[in-house]
C-alpha cells in the first residue's frame, strides 16, 4: 500500500502570510451595522511563477473545501489532485486574537491522472468533492473523489517510534553475529509529530459519467457516489460492488433530457435522500420504499413564470448544488442567479428565493459565450441554518441572513485581507451613475470567481476558495 | 528452538561463537519492524518462537508493552497480531497472567479496520475463559466497561461482543451492573453502536437468567426492532430467533410476536427481507403453532412484496419452509396457501425472482408426490424451461434429479431438449459453460440413447468453441461422459471424432485434440490409447507450431504410465528424443521432462517398487512451469524432477493445459 508521508512542516507549496501586524490594524475601518467578518488568513497554493508555469498553476486551482464535522479541520482539494488539510491552531489564554487560526496539518496526493485505455479517456486527477466520515478513533477519515474514482484516506497521528534493533546499532551499522548475546526487544520512545494520510480503500469502476456528488449516510456504514446519470449506494467497507439506487440514462440517448447535476443524503434520516437535476427540479426519494429509487417520493419544482422566459431560461435554472439543512427540515438549491430554500413538506415552491446576482441577467449573452453560465457555484448553510452563503464573480460571494432578510456581499482578495482586517461590504452598481465604492457591472472580472465555500459546522468561521487562494474569516472578535 | 527456521535475509547464518539459537531470534525480533510488511508479518505469525526464547516474564515486562503500540501498521500484520494474542496465555506465565495479554488486545480492538477489532474480540473471548472468576472482575470486567464507554464508537462496537463471555461467570453485583452497560450501548447515538448491539442482542440473552430476558432484553429487544434506521431494526430480526427460542409459547406470542409482525410489513423492504431471509430460522424458533397463525400468513405476503428483493429472497426459501411444515395437512397446506402464490411468481417480472424460485421449486416434487407434481409441478417447470432468462433455465435444469425421483424424467424432455440446445448455443460463455457443467448429470439421468441422438453432436461443438473455457470443460465433459458410458461407447461415438481433429488447420484445435487425449486415455484404457490415440500423437510431433510439439510431448508423458514397455520403448522414446532436439526451448524442456518420465517408467516396469515407496509430491507439478528458469537448467534431470512423475493426479494436467498456452510469453518476459 501506497503510503504518503506529510506533516505540519512540509509547506513547500503554500505559503503562509504573514501574521506579525500591530494590533492597532485591527479596527481600521469603522465597524459596519450587521455581522462583520474579519480576515483570519489567506493561503495561496503557489508552486511556481504561474506567469511562467500557466500549467502548474492550473493545478493549483482549489476545486472543494470542506470542513470536518467538529470544525476543528479544514480539507481542501485542488485540480493538481492534491488534498491540503488544516487543523485549527490551540486556543491559548494569551494569545486570544489568535483563535480561529488554522495551519497546514497534512499534505497528500489523493488523485494522480490516469487514462482509460478502453474507452481511450484522460480521467483528470481533480478533486470534485471532499467529504469527511464521522469520526470513528483517534484518526480522521474522509472520501475524496475525482471524476471517476472514491478514495477512502485516514489521516492519523504517530509520535512514537521504536528504537533499537539487534543486529545492527543505532547508526545502522550490521553487527557481528557472533556477538549477539542478549536479545533486544524495541522499545517506543517520543519522537516529532508525525502526520501520514493512507489511502484506506479505492472504490473504482462503478462511474461511466462524472462523478459531482458523494454524500456519507447518517447510518455510517454506506455513502453515495452520482455522476451524470446514475447514484450508486457503496459500503465503506466494500469496494468491489455497490448498487445502483438511481439510473436515469434513457435506453435511447438521444431523448436525454437532464442529468443529475448533484446529491446529498438527509442528515439524519439513513433512507432519504435527494439529487437535483439541470432542468432546476429536485427529487427526494426513500430507499425503504424500494431497493431502485429510480420513482422518486417527492419532486421539488418551481412553475416557471412565463415572462422571463428566454432562450437561457433552461441553462440558468440548472441546479448546481443542493445542500440539506443541518435540521434536516429544509433543502438549499443553487441555480446560475439564485439560492432558494425549499421545505421538505411543500413541493410546488420554494420557502425563500435569494438573488445571488441579479445584475447579469442582462449579461447572459456574453456569459454564454464565455462559458461562465455554466459555471457551477456552489452553497452552504451556517451551522445554526440562519445564514447561508454562495459565491459570484469578481471574487465576491454573498450571505443571505434568512431571519432579517438582510443580505451582504463581500470580497476575497489578497489585497484588503490582511489578517484582522475587516472585510468592507460591497456594492454593484447596475444603474448608470456609480457611487463611491461601488462596482460597475461591466468591470466585474468573471476570470475571478468563487465556486467553493465552507462553513465551520458551529462556528462563524467560514473559508472561501478564489481560484488558487484560501481565505478564512471569522465574524469579528470582540 | 528446532522448530525455527531461519528467515531468509542474513548473510551467514548464525556462524560464529555466539549463542547459535539467538541468531535467528535476533532477525525475527528486528523483523517486527523491518519495511517489507511480508517480513514483518512473518514474525508476527512466528511470535510464539519470539515469546518463548523471551521467557514469560520478558514477555510480559518487554515484548508485550511494545506490541501494545504498534498498532499503527498494515490491516493484516495488525489482524495475525491479534490472532496470535488469543493464544498467548501460555506463553506470558498461564492463566495467572492472561490478563497482561489484554492492553495489547484492547488497543486493537479500537482499530477502524472491522476484521482486525473482530479478531481483537474473538481473541479476548478466548482469553476471558482463561481468567480465572477473581481475574475476570478484576481485570476484564474492568477493561469491557472501559470500552463500553469510550470516547469512539470503535470501542463501544468491539465492546458489545464480550458481554456475554464475561456475564456468566461474573458475581451478581458485577452482572447487574453488565447488564446496565449493555442497556446503554443499545440505546447509543451513533447508528454503529446500536447496530452491533442488536446483533450481539440474541448472543446475550442467552447467557442472561430468563427472567433477565423477560424484564430486560424484550424491552431492549423492542426497542431497536423500532429504531429510526432500518440498518438496526434489520438485525433485531436476526435477535429474534435467539430470543424465540429462550421464551415458552405463550411469552412468544406475548412478547416476541408483536415485534415480528411488525418486522413483516415494515416500511422498509431492508428489513422485510431480512425477515424472509431468516424465515427458515424464525419459523423453527416459534413452533408450529405459531407457523401456521402468523408465519404463514406473513409468508404470503412477502412472496408477494412490492420489492423484487423481498420477493427473491421469500422464493428462495420456499421449500425449506413446506419442508418444516408439521407433516400433518402438510400437503393440503402447501397445495392451498402457499402454491397459488408461486403460480404467480413463475410468470414474475424481474429475473431474480424468477431464477430464485427455479432453484428451489424442483425441490417440492418430494414433498408433493407424483401426482401432484404431475398436476400441478409440471406446467410450471415447463413454463421455467421456456423463460426468457437463461439463469431460470439453467436452475431448472440443474435440479432435475429431484423431478426424476419422483416422476422420471421423460415427462419432461420434450421440452428440456430445446431449453437445452439453446443454452449450449448462448451467445455468453458463461451461461454456456454452466450447461456443459451439466451435461454429466443431464446424460445419467437420460440415458445413452437419448444422449446420442440429441445431445451427442452439442458436446463436439463446444471442443471448438472460440472461449478456452468452453473447450477446457468440454475436454472435462468427455471424460466424465466416458466414466458414465463405458469404452466401446467412447470408442465408437466419440474418440473417432476427436482425432479426427488433429487435422484442423487451426492449431488451438489440433492442441484440444491432445487436451482430450490426456483426459480421456485414462478412462479408454490401455488398448484404445495405443491403438487409436497414440498415433495421432506421435503423428502430430511434426507440427509446424510449437504450441502443439510441446503439448505432444506433455501429452506423452502423460499417457505414458497407461502404455506398455513396447510402446515406450519403441514409439514414444524415438519421437521425444527427436522432440529434444527441437529448435524452440519450450518443446525442448518438455520433450526432457517427458523422457525422464519415460525412463522412469521403463525402469519401474522392469523393476517393479511397491506402490506406497514411491515418492510422490501431489500438485508439485501444478507450478513449476511458470518458475523462470536459468539456461543450464534445461537439461535438468534432478531429483526434484522425477518426484512428481508418478503421480496419478489427472488434475494438475488440466492446470497445466491451461497454463500453457501462456507459456512462451511468460518466459520471454521473465527473461527480459
Amino acid at each position: 500500500m501506497q503510503k504518503i508521508m506529510g506533516s505540519h512542516l512540509t509547506l513547500d507549496h503554500f505559503r503562509l502570510a504573514s501574521f506579525s501586524l500591530p494590533s492597532s490594524l485591527l479596527h481600521w475601518s469603522k465597524p459596519p451595522p450587521s455581522r462583520t467578518w474579519t480576515v483570519v488568513m489567506t493561503y495561496q497554493q503557489d508552486y511556481l511563477s504561474p506567469c511562467l508555469y500557466p500549467l502548474s498553476a492550473l493545478s493549483d486551482i482549489i476545486s472543494t473545501v470542506e470542513f470536518n464535522h467538529t470544525g476543528e479541520l479544514l480539507a481542501t482539494g485542488d485540480k493538481g489532485g492534491r488534498v491540503v488539510i488544516f487543523q485549527r491552531e490551540q486556543e491559548s489564554k494569551n494569545q486570544v486574537h489568535r483563535r480561529g487560526e488554522y495551519n497546514v496539518y497534512s499534505t497528500f496526493q489523493s488523485h494522480e491522472p490516469e487514462f482509460d485505455y478502453l474507452k481511450s479517456l484522460e480521467i483528470e486527477e481533480k478533486i470534485n468533492k471532499i467529504r469527511w466520515l464521522p469520526q470513528q478513533n483517534a484518526a480522521y477519515f474522509l472520501l475524496s473523489t475525482n471524476d471517476k474514482t472514491v478514495k477512502l484516506w485516514k489521516v492519523s497521528e504517530r509520535d512514537k517510534r521504536p528504537e533499537g534493533y539487534n543486529l545492527k546499532d543505532e547508526e545502522g551499522r550490521l553487527r557481528d553475529p557472533a556477538t549477539i548475546t542478549t536479545l533486544r526487544v524495541p522499545v517506543l520512545r517520543p519522537m516529532d509529530l508525525m502526520v501520514e494520510a493512507t489511502p484506506r480503500r479505492v472504490f473504482a469502476n462503478a462511474h461511466t459519467y462524472h462523478i459531482n456528488s458523494i454524500s456519507v449516510n447518517s447510518d455510517y456504514e454506506t455513502y453515495m457516489s452520482a455522476d451524470d446519470l446514475r447514484i450508486n449506494l457503496w459500503n465503506f467497507e466494500i469496494t468491489n460492488q455497490s448498487f445502483n439506487i438511481v439510473d436515469i440514462k434513457p435506453a435511447n440517448m438521444e431523448e436525454l433530457t437532464e442529468v443529475i447535476t448533484a446529491a446529498e443524503f438527509h442528515p439524519h434520516h439513513c433512507n432519504t435522500f435527494v439529487y437535483s437535476s439541470s432542468k432546476g427540479t429536485i427529487r427526494l426519494c426513500d430507499m425503504r420504499a424500494s431497493a431502485l429509487c429510480d420513482r422518486h417520493t417527492k419532486f421539488f419544482e418551481e412553475p416557471e413564470d412565463p415572462s422571463n422566459r428566454s432562450f437561457f431560461s433552461e441553462i440558468i435554472s440548472s441546479i448546481s448544488d443542493v445542500k440539506f439543512s443541518h435540521s434536516g427540515r429544509c433543502i438549499m438549491t443553487r441555480d446560475y442567479l439564485t439560492v432558494k430554500v425549499w421545505d421538505l413538506n411543500m413541493e410546488n415552491r420554494p420557502v425563500e428565493t435569494y438573488q445571488v446576482h441579479d445584475y447579469l441577467r442582462s449579461k447572459l449573452c456574453s456569459l454564454y459565450e464565455n462559458d461562465c453560465i455554466f459555471d457551477k457555484f456552489e452553497c452552504v448553510w451556517n451551522g445554526s441554518d440562519s445564514v447561508i452563503m454562495t459565491g459570484s464573480y469578481n471574487n465576491f460571494f454573498r450571505m443571505f441572513d434568512r431571519n432579517t432578510k438582510r443580505d451582504v456581499t463581500l470580497e476575497a482578495s489578497r489585497e484588503n485581507s490582511k489578517p484582522r482586517a475587516i472585510l468592507k461590504p460591497r456594492k454593484v452598481c447596475v444603474g448608470g451613475k456609480r457611487r463611491k465604492d461601488e462596482i460597475s457591472v461591466d468591470s466585474l472580472d468573471f476570470s475571478k470567481k468563487i465556486l467553493h465555500t465552507a462553513w465551520h459546522p458551529s462556528e462563524n468561521i467560514i473559508a472561501v476558495a478564489a481560484t488558487n487562494n484560501l481565505y478564512i474569516f471569522q465574524d469579528k472578535v470582540n | 528452538m528446532a522448530g525455527v527456521a531461519g528467515p531468509a535475509t542474513g548473510s551467514g547464518a548464525a556462524g560464529g561463537d555466539g549463542d547459535d539459537s539467538l541468531y535467528p531470534i535476533a532477525v525475527l525480533i528486528d523483523e517486527l519492524r523491518n519495511e517489507d510488511v511480508q517480513l514483518r508479518l512473518n514474525s508476527i505469525k512466528k511470535l510464539s518462537t519470539i515469546a518463548l526464547a523471551l521467557g514469560v516474564e520478558r514477555t510480559r515486562t518487554e515484548l508485550l508493552p511494545f506490541l501494545t503500540d504498534t498498532i499503527y501498521d498494515e490491516d493484516e500484520v495488525l489482524l495475525a497480531l491479534a490472532e496470535q494474542l488469543g493464544n498467548f496465555t501460555g506463553l506470558v506465565g498461564g492463566p495467572d497472567f492472561a490478563h497482561c495479554l489484554l492492553p495489547p488486545l484492547e488497543s486493537l480492538a479500537t482499530v477502524e479496520e472491522t476484521v482486525v477489532r473482530d479478531k481483537a474480540v474473538e481473541s479476548l473471548r478466548q482469553i476471558s475463559q482463561e481468567h480465572t472468576p477473581v481475574a475476570l472482575e478484576a481485570h476484564f470486567v474492568p477493561l469491557v466497561k472501559r470500552l463500553a464507554s469510550g470516547d469512539w464508537f470503535t470501542s463501544r462496537t468491539s465492546a458489545c461482543g464480550l458481554f456475554s463471555v464475561c456475564y456468566p461467570r461474573a458475581s451478581i453485583a458485577v452482572k447487574g451492573e453488565i447488564r446496565q452497560y449493555f442497556r446503554s450501548l443499545c440505546s447509543d447515538d451513533t447508528p454503529m453502536v446500536r447496530r452491533a448491539a442488536a446483533s450481539k442482542l440474541g448472543e446475550f440473552a442467552k447467557v442472561l437468567e430468563l427472567d433477565s430476558v423477560k424484564s430486560e432484553i424484550v424491552p431492549l429487544f423492542t426497542n431497536l426492532a423500532s429504531d429510526e434506521q432500518d440498518s438496526v431494526r434489520l438485525l433485531a430480526v436476526e435477535a429474534c430467533v435467539s430470543i424465540a427460542q429462550l421464551l415458552s409459547q405463550d411469552d412468544i406470542e406475548a412478547l416476541v410476536m408483536p415485534t415480528l409482525r411488525q418486522a413483516a410489513e415494515d416500511k422498509s423492504w431492508r428489513v422485510r427481507y431480512m425477515v424472509a431471509d431468516k424465515f427458515s430460522e424464525l419459523q423453527k424458533a416459534v413452533g408450529p403453532k405459531i407457523t401456521l397463525n402468523d408465519l404463514i400468513p406473513a409468508f404470503q405476503n412477502l412472496l408477494k412484496d412490492c420489492e423484487a428483493e423481498v420477493r427473491a429472497a421469500a422464493a428462495h426459501k420456499v421449500k425449506e419452509l413446506c419442508e418444516n411444515l408439521p407433516m400433518e395437512g402438510r400437503e393440503t397446506m402447501i397445495m392451498n396457501q402457499i402454491l397459488p402464490y408461486i403460480k404467480e411468481l413463475v410468470s414474475d417480472t424481474n429475473q431474480h425472482v424468477k431464477s430464485a424460485l427455479a432453484s428451489v421449486i424442483m425441490g417440492l416434487s418430494t414433498i408433493l408426490g407424483k401426482e401432484n407434481t404431475i398436476e400441478h409441478l409440471l406446467p410450471l417447470f415447463l413454463a421455467q424451461l421456456k423463460d426468457e432468462c437463461p439463469e431460470v433455465r439453467l436452475n431448472i435444469i440443474s435440479n432435475l434429479d429431484c423431478v426424476n425421483e419422483v416422476i422420471g424424467i421423460r415427462q419432461l424432455s420434450q421440452s428440456l431438449l430445446p431449453a437445452i440446445v439453446e443454452l449450449a448455443e448462448d451467445a455468453k460463455w458463461r451461461v454456456r459453460l454452466a450447461i456443459i457443467e451439466y451435461m454429466p448429470l443431464l446424460a445419467g439421468q437420460l440415458g445413452v440413447e437419448f444422449f446420442d441422438e440429441k445431445l451427442n453432436s452439442l458436446c463436439m461443438a463446444w471442443l471448438v468453441d472460440h472461449v478456452y473455457a468452453i473447450r477446457e470443460a468440454a475436454t472435462n465433459n468427455l471424460m466424465k461422459l466416458v466414466q458414465k458410458f463405458g469404452t466401446e461407447w467412447a470408442q465408437n461415438t466419440i474418440v473417432p471424432k476427436v482425432l479426427v481433429m488433429a487435422n484442423d488447420p487451426n492449431y488451438l484445435h489440433r492442441m484440444t485434440t491432445l487436451f482430450c487425449i490426456n483426459a480421456l486415455s485414462e478412462a479408454c484404457g490401455q488398448e484404445i490409447t495405443t491403438k487409436q490415440m497414440l498415433p495421432i500423437v506421435l503423428k502430430m510431433a511434426g507440427d509446424q507450431v510449437a504450441n502443439v510439439r510441446f503439448n505432444v510431448a506433455k501429452s506423452l508423458q502423460k499417457i505414458g504410465p497407461i502404455l506398455d514397455t513396447d510402446a515406450l520403448q519403441e514409439e514414444v522414446k524415438p519421437v521425444l528424443q527427436k522432440l529434444g532436439q527441437d529448435e524452440d526451448m519450450d518443446v525442448k524442456y518438455f520433450a526432457q521432462e517427458a523422457i525422464s518420465a519415460v525412463a522412469q517408467r521403463l525402469r519401474k516396469l522392469d523393476f517393479p517398487v511397491k506402490d506406497s515407496e514411491e515418492p510422490s509430491a501431489p500438485g508439485a507439478d501444478k507450478n513449476h512451469f511458470l518458475r523462470p528458469r536459468g539456461p543450464g537448467e534445461d537439461t535438468g534431470k534432478g531429483p526434484a524432477y522425477q518426484l512428481h512423475v508418478n503421480t496419478r493426479d489427472t488434475l494438475p494436467q488440466l492446470d497445466t493445459a491451461e497454463i500453457v498456452l501462456f507459456l512462451p510469453k511468460h518466459r520471454l518476459i521473465s527473461r527480459i
